[in-house]
């Protein structure tokens, strides 16, 4: 089978014990996304358009790298301490371990996506047409996308010098592109194609679009599919790069 | 005779033209402790790996219990304790061993239990990364016998304990022997061979010896392991 409830469960709850030694971890993780967009607001206090058009897709933003960062360092801590070659010595499928890393961080995920999301709504005056749980959840699948990307991207580091690196490297582009700063239509045809390649670009427009739209368009969830599958393709990835043997 | 735990035969590996082990052949019978010595960068890290399976061989066989060496079947029934405790540092002891106990699908007694045999129990509640070296080392053979295993790999355990406990091990090891259990042990302390009913003398990735420590101080004509051991690298170059 492909999926053992059992070890996956196994997995997250050990990584959230591990978290749950590491205070200071977890205050950075809810406090930096919150403070970042407080810092917006005020950036913005007088001229609250800006703000109001600027402020969801930095939401999608945020949180991603946040956890992109986390989970990268997290799964290349256990490559690089000999933990990981242990438990592939032990009868777990690759996939369960993937899978209970997606969980663990999916869940720290939601309550982050879910934290911002609330306070950036009732408190920092960002206001959307559509309903204010669909600001959780592209906050949330934005997260999601980070971790998976984060497993992945973390297979190719030898050192935290090399994974703190992939984050310039594979997020900024996809920030410079994701249609924020120079909206997709205004780019050269073939970067307007690039971008049309990258998840965040679907991120980001899914929350552009959820501040105008009063009822979600089929568009709209094309985006956040686009970004789901991402995250699938990217777990996967992720889980074929762990080697149990070598030559 | 009974089908050997370990048969290594023709065992070759090699990297980036490297040659870590050449041509190595051996069994071990089951319910031996086998002893693999050597200087350090002899090939002996690589020998184990080669058994639990994890080094794919070069050339040669590795069988383990009846199957290639890395067979799926295999993997519940090898402990393996790497050089490196290999245990995460910011859960506490139980917290380490419940996990692993999770999945190697051992029962739930196996926590206290294998807690008690490295005189770990009432260090439970602690944070390994608290502990000191040799009580990390306790923590990864703990770990590592949780499943009950049938066989068990051990890369220089004795590393930084103090003589009373490495007794204690030795006993432990004798015991598990007396159960039907076969225990590979590497050591560079030339004294620890003479625990040790098989003996493996590892130099530069070649094999020097297999045989008991008796017959290698008989053949040699030398009152210790040690310069047994110069002799018989003396006799290879």
């Amino acid at each position: 089978m492909f999926f053992h409830i059992k070890a996956t469960f196994a997995v997250t709850r050990r990584i959230l014990q591990q978290l749950s030694h590491d205070h200071r971890t977890i205050a950075l993780v809810f406090v930096v996304p919150c403070f970042l967009m407080w810092l917006l607001s005020w950036m913005f206090e007088d001229n609250q358009m800006m703000f109001k058009s600027i402020a969801p897709p930095l939401l999608a933003i945020f949180p991603m790298s946040i956890m992109f960062l986390i989970t990268s360092i997290a799964t290349l801590r256990e490559r690089t301490n000999g933990t990981l070659e242990r438990v592939l010595a032990l009868p777990i499928a690759k996939s369960d371990f993937i899978f209970g890393y997606a969980l663990a961080f999916g869940l720290l995920a939601v309550l982050q996506a879910s934290l911002v999301a609330t306070i950036s709504l009732k408190f920092l005056g960002v206001e959307i047409e559509g309903p204010d749980w669909m600001l959780v959840l592209v906050a949330l699948v934005d997260a999601l996308l980070g971790v998976a990307l984060g497993l992945l991207a973390s297979a190719f580091a030898r050192s935290e010098f090399q994974a703190v690196q992939f984050m310039p490297a594979i997020l900024f582009p996809q920030f410079l592109l994701c249609g924020l700063i120079v909206p997709l239509s205004s780019m050269p045809d073939f970067l307007e194609s690039i971008a049309r390649l990258l998840p965040l670009t679907y991120a980001v427009e899914a929350m552009q679009n959820i501040t105008v739209e009063a009822t979600t368009s089929s568009e709209t969830w094309q985006n956040i599919l686009i970004v789901i599958s991402w995250v699938v393709v990217a777990l996967i990835l992720g889980s074929l790069t762990l080697r149990r043997r070598v030559k | 005779m009974l089908e050997p735990t370990v048969s290594v035969s023709g065992l070759c590996v090699r990297k980036n033209k490297n040659e870590l082990l050449s041509s190595i052949s051996f069994d071990i019978q089951p319910g031996t402790i086998c002893g693999l010595l050597g200087p350090s960068g002899a090939g002996k890290t690589t020998l184990m790996r080669a058994i639990v399976g994890i080094q794919i061989p070069t050339h040669g066989n590795v069988e383990v219990l009846g199957e290639k060496a890395g067979s799926k079947n295999n993997r519940a029934k090898i402990g393996y304790v790497t050089q490196a405790s290999s245990i995460y540092l910011d859960l506490t002891v139980a917290q380490n061993l419940k996990f692993f106990a999770r999945i190697s699908k051992a029962d739930k007694q196996s926590v206290d239990r294998t807690l008690k045999i490295v005189h770990l129990y009432d260090k439970k509640n602690q944070l390994v990364a608290t502990l000191s070296g040799g009580e990390k080392t306790r923590v990864s053979l703990a770990v590592a016998m949780l499943a009950d295993p049938d066989l068990l790999i051990l890369d220089e355990p004795t590393v930084g304990l103090d003589p009373l406990l490495r007794r204690d091990l030795w006993k432990l090891f004798n015991v598990l022997a007396k159960k039907g259990k076969t225990i590979v042990v590497s050591s560079h302390v030339m004294d620890e061979a003479l625990h040790c009913e098989q003996l493996l003398l590892l130099r530069e990735g070649k094999l020097l010896w297999d045989d008991s420590a008796e017959k290698l101080l008989k053949v040699t004509k030398k009152t210790s392991v040690e310069d047994a051991f110069v002799d018989l690298m003396k006799g290879d170059k």
